[in-house]
């Protein structure tokens, strides 16, 4: 166990020493996100009853910061690795490729609820945001930033070159992201639309976490959790997979 | 006795690339062994196999007994492996990259070693600094460092000294010799002739991923049979007798190709008999530069057998 713990500081430590950039700058721009939206729309929008937009768009925000931050941790700590050559001292070692798998995951899931943990800590001080259900909130938090993460691995993995990589997130995860419900719920869109985003994965992580605050979701919490973990393990499949073979990283 | 590294009719192909047809080799503990080879021969290939970083096509490769893909876990602990190219995480100063090292060997208190390492390597100094601010040769002494931290019994260094002062290739070298009396088999790569020679006991040549010598090097020398003679002559021509022994000559030496002792008599008594004089004489015997060039330069693409032949 001393060798996967060791990959796993050395995958905190390595995103701790640059928290500037890696932890305070998406809060600085997640709250960016806040104070533009709910300036725009507070007054045209209600998207729960009862519920002001600025306090409904808080949970999305920050779960869309965290997705953010979990994909990116995993795939920028591989790809920098690959590219300047340094992998080489995990390929060379012992460590299995389930030790490493759950490293960088739980790395992830680490900066992943760091992050959100901060926008929320300095959303409360100027927004009324109630909790209603801290163990769905962390669940989602939990499983969300976990996908991610694996995510995050597979991109890492497969992608030979930075732009690559940027491919990847701008392409696939931002507008899944954007197109989940995080600035709205999917309730105020077109049927079509609605039937789409029911086949969007990150739909269910931001409208279970939501569930958490309001205890008011389009989806039960349940299916939404179900989906997200059934999500979560068939993807980690599929990266243990890669690693197991050592796909584009022993050649 | 434990062979320290074992392999077995490997063969390795990239897409359309035969880079290792079917090396035999085995490598017993405790020896200083060279792999020798062009460029592109397979060296690095067969490294990278051994170490886990490739994938054979078939065949098997075993370190201290542990076959490296059945039993990676332990093969991968008997092994330290110095990469070739110069690799380093700019996130971390010297001292972490040894600690995170060796946690990944399941080490947790590896300071005293670590220290001793960082000593041997002349690192003590620079044990806080960032490794993005790290001279090449430093970084590469800490590479060595990083391969040693669990004490490997069989250490690899691809190509260390390639690009390195005069003064680290020795102390490597020091170290190295020092570690191999205390029994650890060491493996390197180089394209410096002269440091295999006075370092190794055995070496292997490889060429177009062919194992195509595998010899002492005492053996390999002794091979080539007869001696070059270097002369200074007044006047400075050879005598017509004389001709048919000239090799290659370079200014104001000529430099005569003997197949035996023997033949130096006949040598003299032409240059008597020309009334040439010598000024200046010398016997050069065959280095292990002469039988690379020999074993390298023949054959061109033909198989292993008949280079060996």
């Amino acid at each position: 166990m001393t060798g996967f713990f060791t990959l796993l500081y050395k995958e905190l430590l390595r995103f701790w020493k640059v928290g500037f950039q890696t932890v305070f700058a998406p809060i600085v721009s997640t709250l960016l996100y806040l104070m533009i939206f709910s300036h725009v729309l507070e007054e045209h929008v209600e998207a729960y009853p009862g519920v002001a937009y600025t306090v409904f768009l808080v949970p999305g925000l920050i779960m869309m910061s965290m997705l953010q931050n979990a994909f990116a941790n995993s795939s920028s700590s591989l790809i920098q690795s690959k590219v300047t050559g340094n992998l080489v001292f995990v390929l060379l070692s012992p460590l299995s490729h389930t030790e490493v798998f759950f490293a960088y995951v739980l790395a992830s899931v680490a900066r992943g609820l760091a992050v959100g943990m901060g926008v929320y800590l300095v959303t409360l001080a100027f927004f009324d945001v109630p909790l209603a259900s801290f163990t769905w909130v962390f669940m989602f938090a939990l499983m969300g930033s976990a996908l991610l993460g694996a995510i995050g691995v597979i991109a890492g993995i497969w992608a030979e070159k930075f732009d690559q990589l940027a491919a990847f997130q701008n392409f696939v995860i931002l507008p899944l992201t954007f197109l989940s419900g995080v600035f709205y719920t999917i309730r105020s869109l077109p049927p079509f639309w609605q039937g789409l985003s029911h086949l969007n994965p990150f739909f269910y992580m931001i409208d279970g976490f939501r569930y958490g605050f309001f205890s008011v979701s389009d989806t039960s919490p349940y299916i939404s959790l179900g989906i997200v973990a059934t999500c979560f393990v068939g993807v980690s499949w599929l990266t243990l997979l890669m690693l197991k073979t050592g796909y584009k990283i022993r050649h | 006795m434990t062979l320290a590294i074992e392999v077995k009719q490997l063969h390795k192909r990239f897409s359309n690339l035969q880079a290792l047809g079917c090396v035999d080799l085995e490598i017993e503990a405790g020896e200083f062994f060279a792999l020798l080879g062009p460029n592109g021969a397979g060296k690095t290939t067969l490294i990278n196999i051994i170490a886990g970083l490739t994938l054979p096509s078939s065949g098997s490769a075993r370190v201290m007994g542990y076959d490296v893909v059945a039993a990676y876990r332990q093969a991968r602990r008997m092994l330290g492996v110095v990469p070739q190219e110069l690799v380093f995480d700019p996130f971390f100063t010297v001292h972490e990259t040894l600690v995170i090292q060796s946690g990944y060997y399941g080490l947790k208190n590896n300071g005293r070693w670590i220290d001793e390492i960082l000593h041997h390597l002349d690192l003590t100094g620079r044990a806080g600094a960032n490794m993005r601010t790290l001279s090449g040769g430093m970084k590469r002494r800490v590479l060595v460092a990083q391969a040693l931290v669990h004490k490997p019994p069989v250490i690899v260094l691809d190509e260390p000294t390639a690009g390195v002062d005069v003064e680290l290739r020795q102390g490597l070298w020091r170290f190295m010799k020092q570690l191999n009396r205390d029994g650890h088999t060491i493996m390197l790569t180089t394209h410096y002739l002269d440091e295999a020679e006075a370092l190794c006991n055995r070496v292997a040549m490889l060429k177009q991923g062919h194992i195509v010598v595998l010899d002492s090097i005492r053996n390999l020398i002794n091979s080539l049979s007869g001696c070059l003679l270097r002369l200074r002559l007044v006047p400075d021509v050879l005598p017509p007798a004389l001709l048919p022994l000239a090799n290659s000559g370079e200014e104001g030496y000529h430099i005569l190709a003997l197949k035996d002792y023997s033949q130096l008599e006949g040598v003299m008594t032409a240059l008597r008999m020309a009334g040439t004089q010598v000024l200046e004489m010398g016997v050069l015997q065959p280095d292990l530069e002469d039988v690379f060039v020999t074993i390298m330069g023949g054959g061109g693409s033909k198989g292993p057998a008949t280079v060996l032949a």
